[in-house]
C-alpha cells in the first residue's frame, strides 16, 4: 500500500460522514483552541508583570525604615513612618560596599506648591543627584541636582512636567522661575522631568518635585531622618550579596546584635520578579489545565467516533482482509483517519485560538502573548490525542477476524 | 492446481467439540469450473473458508499452486488471498458512495500496483464482467443487484487470481438476474479460462457448473 493510498483511503472515509467528523474535530477544535487562548492569556499576564517591575528600574534593592516583618509582638508604627534611616546611612553605604552602581536617600511628603495665582498638590522628593540614575529619569529641560546643591542646601527644584503644565502652562520654559513650596519656602526651577509614557506603577514621575535631600530636612521637615534608600548595584547576581553586606554594615552602625532585631528592612527587587512571575506561572498552569481538560473530552470523542467506525464498517474491514489487506494495513488506515482528524482540529484550534487571543486583548484589555511554543505544543498534542484515542480502535479494527467481520449484520 | 488431502476441522476442541469437515480430499484443476453444494450446516462454507485462505484447517493439507498454505500466518494468508484469490460475495460487500472503478481498483491498492496501471487493469476487469462502461462512474449503490454483482466479479477478476470462489454470488439476486450473472461466471470460465469455485445450496444452480462436490455433514457424497 503507498502512502499516497492511504492518504486517499483517509480522506474519502473521513469525507463519507461529514456531519460525524466535523463535530469530532469541532471537539478537537475547541480544545487546542483554549489551550492555545489560556497559555496566551497566562503568558501575556506574566509579561505584563514582568515588565511593570522592569520599568521600576533593575537591580534594585530598596532599605525602608523600620522593624522587619518577622519580629513578632509590639506595635508594628508601619513601614516607612518610622526614623531609624538616616542621610549618612546611605552614604556608609556607598563608601563602604563594592559592586554598587549608586545609591539615593529619599525623603518624601507632599506639600502645596504655588506659582503666583496657580498652585498643586504634588510628592515633593528630597534626594541626591544619583537619584536620576537610579529611577532611570531625563530630562526636558535645564540640570538635575548637582553636589553642591547638596552641601550648600540649594534651595532648587527639578519639577515633572506635569507640574509644569499646571503652574506654568503646557510647553512653557520655567526654568529660573521661583515657586513657593509648603507656601513659605521658595524654590529656583532649575530643571523639568521628561514626560512619561504611561506614567509609570506607583505614581506618576510627572507630578513630582524633586529637591536636594539637605534642604528638603533643614528647610521643610525639619528632621534628620530619610523614609528610605535605594541602592542599585552593578549587575542583578551582585543583589543578595550586596543585600547581605547592606544588612551587616546597618546593624552595626546601628548597634543592633540580632538580625531579627533590625530597624530596617530590605526589599530585594529579584525577589519581587520571582514571586510575581512564579505567581502567574502558577496562573498559567491552571488556565492550561482547565484547557487541557477540554482537549481530554476532545480526545475521547475522537475514540468514541473512531469506535463507532470500526462497529459500522466491521463488513468493509472483512472486505478488505479478504481482498488481502494485512493486519498493519488496517490498522494504519484507522490510525491515519483518527490523526487526520486531530490534525485537522488543531490547525483550526491553533486559529481559533489565536482569534479568541486577538479578540481577548483588543476588547477585554488583558495582554496576550502567543508563543510559538504554545502552537507547536499544541499540535503535538492533538497529534499525540489522535495516536492514543486511535491505537484502541485501530488495534480492534485490525484484529477483527475476516470471517466473522464479512458475517456480521 | 487446487488439492485438499485429508482436511479436518473442528471448532472448539475438547469437551463441546464441533467437527465441521472430516476427511475432506478433493482437487480442481485449472480452468474447471466447480460447484460445491450441500444443505445448509453441511460444512461447505468452513470449505470455502479454507480455500479462499480465510480459514486454516485443523488437521490435513491443502495445496494451492503446489504450495502448502495449511500452516501459513495471518500475514502469509492475506498475501495468498492478494495474490491468487478473488472473492464473490452473496451481498456484494461493495464500498457505498464509492465510484464503480474505485471499488475494482481496491484489491490494487493492497497487492502495490502503480496508480498508473490500475485504470487498464479495472476497465478491462469490468469489459470481462460484462458491465456497461456507462457505469463505470456510478457510486456503487446507485446500482441494480446483478450490476452491483458484476462490480463484485470485476473486483474479484483484477488482479488476476488463480481462482475465483463465489459463495451464494445469486443468492441476493431475483432468478432472472441470477441466471445473467451465472453466464458471467459462465463466460469468464469459457472465454478467459477462468477457474471458479461456486459455492450455493441450490441444486439448479450447481448444475450450471461442469462437475458438483456435495457436501453433506461434512463428508463429500
Amino acid at each position: 500500500m503507498f502512502l499516497s493510498d492511504l492518504y486517499n483511503e483517509t480522506i474519502s472515509a473521513v469525507l463519507s460522514n461529514k456531519a460525524r467528523s466535523g463535530l469530532t474535530i469541532l471537539g478537537v477544535v475547541i480544545g487546542i483552541a483554549s489551550v492555545i487562548a489560556m497559555i496566551a492569556v497566562g503568558q501575556g499576564a506574566q509579561k505584563s508583570v514582568e515588565e511593570s517591575i522592569q520599568s521600576m528600574g533593575s537591580n534594585l534593592l530598596e532599605i525602608s525604615p523600620g522593624v522587619s516583618s518577622n519580629k513578632t509582638g509590639g506595635v508594628s508604627q508601619g513601614r516607612g513612618s518610622a526614623q531609624t534611616l538616616t542621610y549618612q546611612d546611605s552614604l556608609d553605604i556607598a563608601e563602604q560596599i563594592s559592586s554598587i552602581k549608586a545609591v539615593a536617600a529619599e525623603l518624601v511628603s507632599r506639600y502645596q506648591i504655588n506659582f503666583k495665582g496657580n498652585n498643586t498638590n504634588a510628592q515633593v522628593v528630597g534626594t541626591v543627584p544619583s537619584y536620576v540614575v537610579i529611577n532611570d529619569l531625563n530630562l526636558e529641560l535645564g540640570s538635575f541636582l548637582s553636589d553642591q546643591d547638596i552641601n550648600n542646601k540649594n534651595r532648587v527644584a527639578i519639577i515633572g512636567s506635569g507640574i509644569r503644565d499646571d503652574l506654568f502652562g503646557e510647553g512653557v520654559n520655567p526654568i529660573g522661575q521661583k515657586i513657593k513650596i509648603n507656601a513659605t519656602t521658595e524654590f529656583k526651577i532649575v530643571g523639568v522631568l521628561e514626560e512619561t509614557e504611561s506614567g509609570g506603577v506607583f505614581g506618576s514621575q510627572d507630578n513630582m518635585v524633586i529637591i536636594p535631600i539637605s534642604t528638603a530636612q533643614t528647610y521643610l521637615s525639619n528632621v534628620s531622618y530619610v523614609s528610605s534608600i535605594n541602592v542599585q548595584t552593578e549587575t542583578q547576581e551582585d543583589l543578595s550579596l550586596v543585600e547581605k553586606e547592606i544588612t551587616e554594615l546597618l546593624l552595626i552602625k546601628h548597634n543592633i546584635i540580632s538580625a531579627d532585631e533590625a530597624d530596617f528592612s530590605i526589599t530585594n527587587q529579584a525577589d519581587l520578579i520571582e514571586a510575581a512571575s512564579s505567581t502567574t506561572q502558577t496562573f498559567t498552569l491552571l488556565l492550561a489545565t482547565i484547557a487541557g481538560i477540554s482537549l481530554l473530552v476532545g480526545g475521547i470523542g475522537i475514540m468514541n467516533m473512531m469506535l463507532t467506525a470500526v462497529t459500522e464498517r466491521t463488513r468493509e474491514i472483512g472486505l478488505r482482509k479478504s481482498i488481502g489487506a494485512k493486519r498493519k494495513e488496517i490498522n494504519n488506515q484507522f490510525l491515519a483517519e483518527s490523526i487526520t482528524l486531530t490534525v485537522i482540529g488543531g490547525v483550526l484550534g491553533i486559529i481559533l485560538g489565536w482569534f479568541i487571543s486577538f479578540i481577548i486583548s483588543k476588547f477585554g484589555g488583558i495582554a496576550t502573548n502567543i508563543s510559538a511554543y504554545s502552537i507547536v505544543l499544541a499540535f503535538g498534542v492533538s497529534m499525540i490525542v489522535g495516536i492514543i484515542f486511535g491505537y484502541y480502535p485501530a488495534k480492534r479494527a485490525s484484529k477483527l477476524n475476516p470471517i466473522d467481520a464479512l458475517k456480521y449484520e | 492446481m487446487i488439492r485438499l488431502e485429508k482436511i479436518n476441522k473442528i471448532y472448539n476442541s475438547g469437551e463441546n467439540e464441533t467437527h465441521v469437515l472430516k476427511d475432506i480430499s478433493f482437487e480442481i484443476k485449472k480452468g474447471e469450473f466447480v460447484a460445491i453444494t450441500g444443505p445448509s450446516g453441511s460444512g461447505k462454507s468452513t470449505i470455502m473458508h479454507i480455500i479462499g485462505a480465510l480459514d486454516s484447517p485443523t488437521t490435513g493439507k491443502y495445496f494451492l499452486d503446489d504450495q502448502d498454505i495449511s500452516l501459513k500466518t495471518d500475514d502469509e494468508l492475506a498475501d495468498i488471498r492478494k495474490n491468487k484469490i478473488g472473492f464473490v460475495f452473496q451481498s456484494f460487500n461493495l464500498l457505498p458512495r464509492t465510484s464503480v472503478l474505485r471499488n475494482v481498483m481496491l484489491p490494487l491498492i493492497y497487492a502495490g500496483i502503480p496508480k498508473e496501471k490500475r485504470y487498464e487493469m479495472a476497465a478491462s476487469a469490468l469489459e470481462s464482467a460484462g458491465l456497461e462502461k456507462n457505469r463505470w462512474h456510478h457510486f456503487s449503490n446507485q446500482l441494480s443487484g446483478g450490476q452491483m454483482q458484476r462490480v463484485a466479479i470485476a473486483r474479484a477478476l483484477v488482479n488476476n487470481p488463480s481462482i475465483i470462489l463465489a459463495d451464494e454470488p445469486t443468492g441476493n439476486l431475483d432468478t432472472k438476474t441470477g441466471e445473467i450473472v451465472l453466464k458471467t461466471f459462465r463466460d469468464l470460465n469459457k472465454q478467459y479460462g477462468h477457474t471458479i469455485v461456486l459455492i450455493t445450496h441450490e441444486k439448479e444452480i450447481a448444475e450450471k457448473a461442469d462437475r458438483i462436490i456435495f457436501i453433506k455433514d461434512g463428508t463429500i457424497i
